[in-house]
Formats: C-alpha cells, sequence, structure tokens
C-alpha cells in the first residue's frame, strides 16, 4: 500500500489531485483501483480504458478519450467492433456479445450497453463474490442508433459525471428535433443551408437517425461523419440518405441543405463552398447560454450522449450500489450530492479532467480535423 | 411574455446586426403599442427603480427547486449568471397563459418594488410557475436589472425606423431624453411626420486611420498639425436656434447626460457646430475613462454626480459657423476660427480649445508622443493643415498614432472561471513578476487570447491546479504571457506595492520559462520613469 503510494506519488508529480481532499486514491485491495495508465484489476490482470499501452485493454466505447492506440489487444462489444477497428486501425481485437460472460485469471466480465453510441458498453466485473460495474460513458434516453442502456446491479458502481450538475436537464427528445427541424425549415426558407456541427462518432448519427422523418431537404455530410455512417450502415442502423459534401460538384446550389460536420470543421474555409448559410451545434452544453455564445454559431441545440442529472442519479439509484466511484466530470459535486443521499461515494482521478467544457462533451481526436 | 422571450432569443442567437433590426422590426410590427413600448424601454436599458435583494430569489430558487445551498453556488459558477440558473434550476413546466408583456410588468414587475416580502415571494414564485424555458429566463432578467441584449440604441432606433417608416433621425429624437413607456407615448413615437427640427442634425463624423508609414513619408512637419489623442467621447456639439445638442459618435443624443455642456454651450454664437472630446477633466487634465462611465450610464445626472466627475469637451474642429457648413474650408482656417469663437465665449468654459502641440520636426513630435501618457492623452493625432472636414474613414488627410502600452513578461499564479459567455473556461488570470525565488502578484487580466487558446489554457489549468480556493485555482507557475497596461502607479493597496491600468494579455510566451520572466525591480522602473515624466 505504502509503495503503490508512493509509485503514485512520484507519477503524479504535481500532487494537485492529491491534495484535493475528495480524491481519494482507491485501496490496493479493491477490484478496481487507479493506475497511472488506467482502472487497473489486479486480479484478472486487465485494464478497462486505459490511456496508456497495456496488454490488455477492455474499452467501454470507441470515442478517443476511451480507446487509445498501443494497447497488445482489446476487448469490445461486438457491437462497438466494426468502428473501433475503423479508430484504432489493424489493432488486436476481440468481440463479445452483450450479456455474454467471459473470464481472465477467474475474475468474470460481462459487458452490458450502455446507450451512449453504437457498441458502447458498461463494463461488470464479479470476482468472490463482489460486482462492480463500469459505466463508461451512458445515457438511458432511446436512441435508435444503439443498445438502449441497461441497469445493472452492483456492489461497486464507477460512474461518469459528465452533466452531474442539476442545471443539466434535457428536454423531449422529439421536442429538440421538432426545433432542428424547424431552424432547418427557416433556413430553407431564407435561402441558406443548414450547418450543424456535431461529434463525428455517435452525435451526428443519432441526429441523422433524429431527423430521417423530419427532413427539410436532403443530408450531407463531412468526410469524418461519412466514414462512420458507413460503419453504421454496416451494423446495420437505419439512416437516411447522406451525401459526402466534398463529392458534390461546385456550383451547386446548396440552398435547404443540411450538412452535418464535426466541431473541429466550426470557422474552417471548408465551410465557404456552402454560401449563405445558418450554423449550429448539438451537445449538451448548449444548456448554457454562455457556452452557445462562446462557439459563435447561431443556433445551440441540446442533444447529449451522457444522462443528465435526473437520470445520473436514477441510474445510479438503479444499480442498488453501495458504493459509488465517480470520474470524468463533475466529480465533486456529484459525490457530495451522493454522500447526501446516504451513499458512499468518492472521486476518482480520470485522465481527463472534464469538469467543465473543455473539448470534450467527447473529445475530439485528430481524425476530424482532415479536410474532406 | 411569449412574444417578448422569443423576440429575446431571436436577438440573442444571431451575431448579425441585420437579423438583430430585422427581429426587432418584425416585433414592432405588430405589438400591441402598450407592449412595445415597455419592449423599447427594456432594449434600451430601462430597469426596474427597485429590484428584489438576489439573496431572497436565490432563496427561494433554494427553495423552489429542492436544491441545498452549495449546489446552487456550484451551479452558480457553471453558468454565471445568476437570472439563468434560476431559470436552469426550477422544475419544468410548460407555460399555459400568455399575459401580455404589459401585464407582467405593470401588474407583477413593478408592484414587486418596495410590496411586504411574502407578497414579493408570492409575485415570484407565481411567475417562475407559470412560466416556461425563456420567458421564465427572460422574466428573471428582468427583475435582476440585468436584461442586457447587445442592442445598440443605433440598431433599436433602425428596427423602429423600419417598422413604422419614420426616418431614424426623427425616432432618435423623439427617443431622447426622458421618454416614458406608455402606450400613448409609443403611439407619437412611431407617429408619421417629419417635425424633428433640423437644427438638431449633426454631420457626419470624419475619422482617421492608424499611422502606417514613418512620420517622414508624410512629407514636411510644416503641412501638419499635431494634437493629442484623448480617450472620452467622440461628440458634436451643436448649437442652434437658442438650444443645444450633443451627439455622440454612436448617433445617440445624449445633451442630457451632460447639463454643464449645455450651460456653457449657451455662451457660443447660434449656428454653431463643433466636434471634440468629451472627457471627465478636473485640473488641467482627464480622470481615468471609467469616471466618464459613471455618467453615461445614468439618465438622472444628480449634482453629486457632477461633482465627482466634472465633465469639459476638449474642441478639435468647428464643422460650422453662423449656420454655415464649413467643412470644405482647410483646417488650418477651421482651427483658426474655432479659437477666436471659443476666446469669446465664457473665461470659465467647460467648452476649451484642445491644444495642438508645438513642432519644429518629426523628431519633436516622436518626442511629444511620449509625453501623451503624463497628459493623459493616449496618443497623437496627426491632420494636414489643408485637409477639409471628410466623413467617414478615409486614407490620406488624417492618421491616429497610439501610445504603445506598457508590456511585461508575467508569469500566471492564479485562475477562475469568467463569466457569461465565458462562464465554465478558466479565463480569469493573475500575475506575478518575480521578487528573488518568489512571486509577487500585480495585475489581474482576462482578455486577449483566442478562443482556442483560452480552451488550451483552460485544460492546462485543470490538470496543473495546486489548491482550490473556492472557484479560485492556483496553478503551478509555469506559463508566461506578455500583458500590456495603459498606466502604472505607486499603491498601498496592493501587496506589489504597484498598480497597473487596463491589463490585458498580448501574447502567450510559450517560448519562455518562467524563470526568465520580467522581476519586480523592473515593473519599479517603468514606475520611476512614469513619475518622473509627470514632475
Amino acid at each position: 500500500m505504502l509503495i503503490t503510494l508512493v509509485v503514485i506519488t512520484l507519477i503524479f508529480k504535481s500532487g494537485s489531485w492529491l491534495r484535493d481532499p475528495l480524491t481519494k486514491l482507491l485501496i490496493v485491495n479493491d477490484l478496481l483501483r487507479t493506475t497511472e495508465r488506467g482502472l487497473y484489476c489486479e486480479a484478472g490482470d486487465f485494464y478497462i480504458d486505459p490511456w496508456m499501452p497495456v496488454d490488455r485493454a477492455i474499452i467501454t466505447h470507441a470515442h478517443g478519450d476511451h480507446a487509445r492506440w498501443g494497447s497488445r489487444t482489446y476487448v469490445c462489444s461486438a457491437e462497438s467492433e466494426r468502428v473501433l477497428r475503423t479508430r484504432l486501425f489493424g489493432a488486436n481485437i476481440v468481440a463479445r456479445d452483450w450479456r455474454e460472460e467471459f473470464h481472465a485469471n477467474g475474475v468474470s466480465i460481462t459487458l452490458f450497453p450502455a446507450g451512449h453510441i453504437l457498441g458502447s458498453a458498461q463494463i461488470r466485473v464479479s470476482y468472490k463474490g463482489e460486482t462492480w460495474v463500469v459505466s463508461g460513458d451512458y445515457k438511458t434516453e432511446p436512441d435508435p442508433t444503439c443498445t438502449p442502456f441497461d441497469a445493472v446491479r452492483c456492489n461497486v458502481f464507477v460512474t461518469e459525471s459528465t452533466f452531474g450538475l442539476p442545471i443539466y436537464r434535457w428536454s423531449k427528445q422529439s421536442e429538440t428535433f421538432a426545433d432542428i427541424a424547424a431552424w432547418w425549415r427557416s433556413n430553407r426558407e431564407a435561402g441558406r443551408a443548414s450547418i450543424i456541427f456535431a461529434y463525428a462518432l455517435g452525435k451526428a448519427q443519432r441526429i441523422l437517425a433524429g431527423l430521417k422523418d423530419l427532413a427539410e431537404g436532403s443530408f450531407y455530410t463531412h468526410g469524418a461523419v461519412e466514414r462512420l455512417n458507413r460503419d453504421y450502415r454496416d451494423a446495420g442502423i437505419d439512416l437516411p440518405r447522406t451525401t459526402y459534401a466534398a463529392s458534390v460538384p461546385k456550383g451547386h446550389d446548396w440552398t435547404g441543405a443540411l450538412i452535418i460536420a464535426p466541431p473541429s470543421a466550426a470557422g474552417s474555409t471548408w465551410l465557404r463552398r456552402f454560401g449563405p448559410s445558418s450554423t449550429a451545434f448539438a451537445s449538451g452544453w448548449m444548456r448554457v447560454r454562455g457556452a452557445r455564445r462562446r462557439r459563435s454559431v447561431d443556433r445551440g441545440f441540446v442533444v447529449s450522449d451522457h444522462v443528465d442529472w435526473p437520470a445520473l442519479m436514477s441510474a445510479i439509484d438503479a444499480t442498488g450500489a453501495e458504493r459509488v466511484l465517480v470520474t470524468h466530470g463533475y466529480r465533486d459535486p456529484v459525490v457530495r450530492a451522493l454522500q447526501e443521499r446516504g451513499l458512499a461515494a468518492e472521486a476518482i482521478a480520470s485522465r481527463w479532467e472534464g469538469e467543465g467544457e473543455s473539448e470534450t462533451e467527447d473529445v475530439i481526436p485528430d481524425d476530424e480535423t482532415a479536410p474532406g | 411574455m411569449k412574444r417578448f422571450a422569443r423576440l429575446f432569443s431571436e436577438i440573442d442567437s444571431t451575431t448579425r446586426t441585420t437579423e438583430k433590426v430585422e427581429a426587432m422590426s418584425r416585433y414592432f410590427a405588430d405589438a400591441d403599442p402598450a407592449d412595445a413600448a415597455w419592449a423599447v424601454w427594456f432594449l434600451s436599458g430601462g430597469r426596474p427603480k427597485r429590484l428584489i435583494p438576489v439573496r431572497l430569489l436565490a432563496t427561494w430558487a433554494m427553495e423552489e427547486s429542492e436544491i441545498s445551498p452549495w449546489l446552487f453556488e456550484e451551479s452558480y459558477h457553471a453558468v454565471g449568471d445568476l437570472a439563468e440558473t434560476i431559470a436552469l434550476l426550477l422544475p419544468e413546466n410548460s407555460s399555459s397563459g400568455d399575459a401580455p408583456l404589459d401585464e407582467w410588468v405593470r401588474l407583477k414587475l413593478l408592484a414587486i418594488g418596495g410590496a411586504p416580502e411574502e407578497v414579493q415571494k408570492q409575485i415570484v414564485l407565481d411567475a417562475w410557475r407559470s412560466l416556461g424555458g425563456v420567458e421564465r429566463f427572460v422574466w428573471n432578467k428582468l427583475i435582476t436589472g440585468s436584461f442586457r441584449v447587445g442592442v445598440s440604441q443605433s440598431l433599436l432606433v433602425r428596427a423602429l425606423s423600419r417598422a413604422s417608416a419614420v426616418p431614424e433621425a426623427v425616432i432618435s429624437h423623439r427617443l431622447a431624453g426622458d421618454w416614458r413607456p406608455t402606450p400613448e407615448s409609443y403611439g407619437k413615437l412611431v407617429a408619421e411626420g417629419n417635425e424633428t427640427p433640423a437644427e438638431s442634425s449633426p454631420y457626419p463624423f470624419y475619422l482617421a486611420y492608424p499611422l502606417e508609414t514613418d512620420l517622414e513619408a508624410l512629407g514636411p512637419v510644416e503641412e501638419w498639425q499635431a494634437e493629442w489623442k484623448w480617450d472620452g467621447i467622440r461628440s458634436q456639439l451643436i448649437r442652434r436656434n437658442g438650444s443645444t445638442y450633443i451627439w455622440s459618435r454612436g448617433d445617440d443624443l445624449i445633451t442630457e447626460r451632460f447639463p454643464e455642456l449645455v450651460e456653457a454651450a449657451e455662451w457660443l454664437p447660434d449656428g454653431t457646430v463643433i466636434d471634440g472630446e468629451i472627457l471627465p477633466w478636473r485640473d488641467g487634465r482627464p480622470l481615468p475613462f471609467a469616471q466618464l462611465q459613471r455618467r453615461i450610464g445614468r439618465r438622472n445626472v444628480t449634482a453629486k454626480i457632477r461633482a465627482e466627475v466634472p465633465v469639459s469637451i476638449l474642441a478639435y474642429d468647428l464643422l460650422e459657423l453662423e449656420h454655415e457648413d464649413v467643412r470644405e474650408h482647410p483646417l488650418s482656417w477651421r482651427r483658426a476660427k474655432l479659437a477666436q469663437l471659443l476666446e469669446t465665449a465664457h473665461a470659465e468654459s467647460r467648452i476649451t480649445l484642445s491644444p495642438v502641440v508645438e513642432a519644429g520636426s518629426w523628431s519633436d513630435i516622436r518626442e511629444a508622443k511620449n509625453r501623451a501618457r503624463v497628459l493623459g492623452a493616449e496618443g497623437l493625432m496627426l491632420k494636414r493643415l489643408d485637409s477639409p472636414y471628410g466623413v467617414g474613414r478615409r486614407k490620406g488627410g488624417w492618421w491616429k498614432w497610439k501610445l504603445d502600452p506598457y508590456s511585461v513578461d508575467a508569469v500566471m499564479v492564479y485562475a477562475q472561471p469568467g463569466h457569461g459567455r465565458r462562464a465554465l473556461l478558466h479565463t480569469d488570470y493573475t500575475f506575478a513578476v518575480r521578487d528573488g525565488d518568489t512571486l509577487v502578484p500585480f495585475a489581474k487580466a482576462y482578455s486577449g487570447l483566442t478562443d482556442a487558446e483560452i480552451r488550451e489554457m483552460d485544460a492546462w489549468i485543470r490538470r496543473n491546479t495546486v489548491e482550490k480556493f473556492g472557484p479560485v485555482r492556483s496553478v503551478k507557475p509555469e506559463q508566461v504571457f506578455e500583458l500590456g497596461f495603459e498606466g502604472i502607479q505607486a499603491s498601498t493597496r496592493h501587496k506589489s506595492g504597484i498598480a497597473v491600468r487596463f491589463p490585458r494579455i498580448l501574447r502567450w510566451r510559450k517560448d519562455k520559462p518562467a524563470s526568465e520572466a520580467d522581476t519586480i525591480e523592473s515593473l519599479r522602473a517603468l514606475l520611476v520613469s512614469a513619475e518622473g515624466d509627470s514632475s
């Protein structure tokens, strides 16, 4: 224990998060603990979403801040496999079905849908009568582009907290999509194209699926989005017809078109081709006016692939966990709120200090900045 | 209320002024005069005189949304705006009734002030329970007196003009002064007719470009006039037919804001228009611009504020003399006439000739520029003596030559989240200079980085926090920034013993380690040279 502490202290030389009284280190004999490489199961000798190369990595989902390049083997959900192969080209990947139990050194591992994006998984780890669930990123709202979230009973629940403040509360999706469609229509009437910025993996496809029956014109995509649309369609997800914007000949009239592009395309010269246009950003962060205005877009639509505050609280309740470890987001407020509800809750470190609006709702990998 | 909230959303969701104007003119085109009157009032910065203490609002919001004080606090830090925090935290409800804005304002908003606390609370809770989404946010903005939407008076005037087909100048004139938000006065505001006396009309302002060549390239120094460039409100003072009008460069009629200038203008001959700069002025030099802002903000100019922030207009140019447009005459001619005119005016006048800089050579001009800071000027204006008074911004005749700000390389030591547009991100930084082995904080600055740099900095701050004190984080002293500031003076209130004016970030010195940042000695040296100049 002492040695581990020393090692970790040396690695996190800054010591900044050690001094944070709410950030406690997991005890060494816990089934999972944080290490410099990520969340580690010593009994089973594997990591969950490691942020540095390891021998055995189990991946909750294919977003860049969870699936990092360089590990020897990866385990992911079968639903996630296609996208993960696109993301980690050439990696050694083993896919597992939902609820299929497998083992590592006698530790039982099972993947359950997390409802965040296509194939996103919660990872249940059981050993010697104790069960842990690592949520990864998740949402409990229905989403036609992925298998819905499953509440899994456990003793210890490791939860994300990206939107862990009560100001984050999502409206009904049907209303949000109707708002997007209305914006699209008014742009068409004003002779403009509609450009919507959304994370290329997951959010973009969810918006396409959500607008399928509300379409006011044709859908066009940025290259980063189009590549992933292909994977989604291959996985059997029903998306509307999309056209890769760069394949459209010059001189095209973009009036009434809806273009989906990753956030990195905002403000870039890539947008010039569309002529007069209105821009929008789709993200849970858009709930706050300051975040909307900072993005310098015309509209902000609150579409999130994470749980909002009420859903976070009820999802935690549904696990029946007596201990909750909070990571990735507004850790401290969530921990305190859970403690007020009588739960044993602690914050644990994550490489990505999500608290507040950095580049995440989900990290944007470099490949999305490529023109196309 | 719904319609007004929609107007707010429309204005708020675009940065294009044309769209803002369109949204407003659509609103005014079909709004009930009673509602429209209030809309005009709020959009031009009107607010209820008596507001509910925000502490009470926060308490009621916590009760209503069943949230503990610390969580309310955390939420407020993330949002950065109290009215919005409350709107986001209150339980969702679908707004059912749609009472007109006029009713909301007269029966609720204005009824609140001075009512017993129980009544206030009931009104506020009723509003929260019956208003949804944006309406609730707008209501909160109205009761907290913080309703600002980013439309200037001139955009509002343009929209009213478009909706009513009454010329902008007429609207602007009718709206000036103590305009009251009643259906009758709104009716008069947009009524047909053009009764504005031409006597109030200003000329378009002539503006200068920043100097982009060497001084010598401008030709012989004898062909030029150099003046101090003041940092106040560029204005036109109009005296016609026994009345006085003061217009700001933003085309706002600001006569009522400056009664002492109106009094002084009575000494001017009829048919005079002067271009000048309104400055907070005491003992022959300007007070900081922030003082002037205290006067711009208020409609009610009290004796107290007049005494605290006395103003003068420093006259640059003469545009009209004896009812005649003299803008085509050369500057040398206009300047001579202006001097004559002001000489014969009252001796104690608050209208004074802005001095020219005597110079026999370009190097005299350079030296003069170095004195500008001491005089409280922000640089020099260079004007060709034969130049007419043009229209708009033109190259050639007039140039502005602003001072370079002071600058030092300083180390970031604290960071805290910004407000409004920048809530959630750490954007307000405290900077220190080296003092031996320690660091002495001396300035706070928040502007100057690009949005991308702010995000990068924010991520760095989160990873390199040493300690948290509420929203403030101390960070590892590693990031060096070049800070610019306009002035420096000794201060007993600051630990460093030095106070700087208008500090801002010039650039992020990623190339410099903290060990090479500037020292307290270098700041003191700047201080000595600044004080040496003024003695």
